[in-house]
């Protein structure tokens, strides 16, 4: 074990006063729950939820190469994206598995901005700075510790939003951003976010954001606003089949078989993990990200194997019972031919095989505004 | 502190443990459900089953751990809360009342004597609880 000490975001004493609960994740010590995590998961899909994701780093790059760089570091097709907008993507190893997802932000012609794994931080920044060593002008910042974010998510985060900020926030659309201020602070509005329900993602200024944080949470009192942990954070996700580093994409699973085919663009031209990538894209992908539901209660959990009859098949790689759905659901790598909704398969749960049944993903509706 | 009813006896794994007649109910502590968070599954034995006290009896979950539960006393389960596994939440909600376990036929009288009273098992929690 490391001793390194657990660092904490601008926000840990707002969080300790809460009474939150707080515990170790990616090095950081952070609230996983102030009143329970289910009751929280229902705040964000009814009302509005504030998440201190202030843990996440921020890497700026800037400069006539900025694109050339991000181009060669990233699978998805930067020169697609105009000034105030953002995609999904990943960085990719050679063999074409994945050393981070992220965000990209074009933050003006040639300044860009990328939110990534907090996990993931040191690791992320010595390899974009090493990959990108021949870029000719593309200046890197690594923006982490000066920079909150406070992700506000439900339905009832556009009025929220909207009453504090200084401009008409109904205009940003989906994936889209603005620099202004809320309740005073200069903040990005990012309509981004990690639910599956509409919201926006704030970027502040280390120093100021606990006043961000006390104002949202007062202004959106009479909305029930709460604050919501990790854990709720955790379960909303999974409803969405979203992603998790370190879960369900990582080091070994390559971008095709996590499903997000959508974010590589072998056609933007070269990229790290490009050749990889377009091999596994000719064979075909031997395994598939799926989503299961447990057709009798358990809770299937991280490294369960997954089984058809006797056999191994697959591998479970987030689970749990799921608060709006109201199932126990997972997601899981399986073989290929397995991977098709309404197989059915079992995991294997303390000894146990535990029925399951592959099904189309989301597991609940998403609510994201895509208009 | 979480409540710690002075009638029970408890264990150092946190189930507790009330005589009634030549029976004992079983059950986890406020402190346990508090710990754990939301309760969304419990796996409990069949009525007949033999449990051994400090042995795995059974399973609870919430959200984010899976914990075992630990027999108090030996003996054969007669009764089971046929309740819990469709409404885990009782665990939380009620945990020495409508949240309890099983209720075992004790096989050695002598294991009883062996379970912390309330006061110890309050000073075991002001230690930590682990």
């Amino acid at each position: 074990m490391s001793a390194t000490p657990l660092k904490r975001t601008p926000l840990y004493q707002a969080h300790v006063k809460a009474g939150a609960r707080m515990v170790p994740f990616g090095g950081w010590e952070m609230p996983v729950q102030y009143t329970g995590i289910i009751e929280e998961h229902r705040t964000v899909r009814a009302a509005v939820g504030l998440f201190d994701v202030s843990h996440m780093g921020e890497f700026e790059v800037e400069g006539p190469g900025a694109l050339a760089a991000l181009q060669r570091l990233t699978t998805n097709d930067v020169a697609a994206l105009q000034v105030g907008q953002i995609h999904y993507s990943l960085l990719c190893y050679p063999n074409g598995t994945i050393v981070d997802d992220l965000t990209v932000y074009r933050m003006g012609d040639a300044r860009y901005l990328l939110t990534v794994n907090a996990g993931n931080i040191d690791k992320d920044w010595a390899w974009v700075t090493e990959q990108t060593r021949e870029v000719k002008d593309a200046r890197w910042r690594n923006a982490s510790e000066g920079t909150g974010l406070i992700a506000v998510q439900g339905p009832k985060a556009e009025a929220l939003v909207g009453r504090l900020a200084d401009r008409d926030v109904t205009r940003i659309g989906y994936y889209r951003f603005e620099r202004g201020t809320v309740a005073e602070v200069p903040t990005l509005i990012s309509r981004t976010g990690y639910t599956g329900e509409d919201g926006f993602e704030l970027y502040a200024p280390a120093d100021q954001t606990e006043k961000l944080w006390t104002a949202l949470l007062a202004g959106g009192r009479g909305d029930g606003a709460a604050p919501i942990g990790l854990g709720a954070r955790d379960t909303l996700r999974l409803e969405m089949k979203y992603a998790l580093y370190g879960n369900d994409i990582d080091e070994t699973t390559n971008a095709l078989e996590a499903g997000l085919s959508w974010v590589v663009k072998p056609a933007k031209g070269e990229f790290t993990g490009r050749e990889a990538l377009e091999k596994v894209r000719a064979e075909g992908v031997r395994r598939k990200l799926i989503g299961l539901e447990m057709t009798e209660r358990a809770v299937a959990r991280h490294g369960y194997p997954v089984l058809k009859g006797e056999g191994a098949v697959g591998t479970v790689t987030s689970g749990s019972y799921a608060p709006s759905a109201d199932k126990y659901i997972a997601m899981a790598y399986v073989e290929t031919a397995l991977a098709g909704a309404g197989t059915e398969l079992a995991v294997e749960i303390r000894g146990q095989a535990k029925p399951a049944r592959v099904v189309k993903t989301p597991f609940y509706p998403s609510r994201v505004k895509k208009a | 502190m979480a409540n710690v009813p002075g009638n029970l006896k408890y264990t150092r794994e946190h189930e507790w443990a009330k005589q009634e007649g030549d029976r004992v109910r079983i059950g986890i502590t406020a402190y346990a459900q508090e710990q754990l968070g939301d309760v969304v599954f419990v796996e409990l034995p069949k009525i007949g089953a033999k449990v051994a006290a400090t042995k795995n009896f059974g399973v609870v979950e919430s959200v984010k751990a899976v914990s075992d539960l630990f027999a108090p006393v030996s003996g054969e389960v007669v009764e089971v809360n046929g309740e819990l596994p469709q409404k885990p939440e009782t665990v939380n909600q009620d945990p020495y009342g409508k949240g309890w376990m099983i209720v075992v036929k004790p096989s050695n009288k002598a294991e009883w004597d062996q379970l912390l009273t309330a006061q110890q098992y309050e000073e075991f929690l002001a230690q930590g609880g682990h």
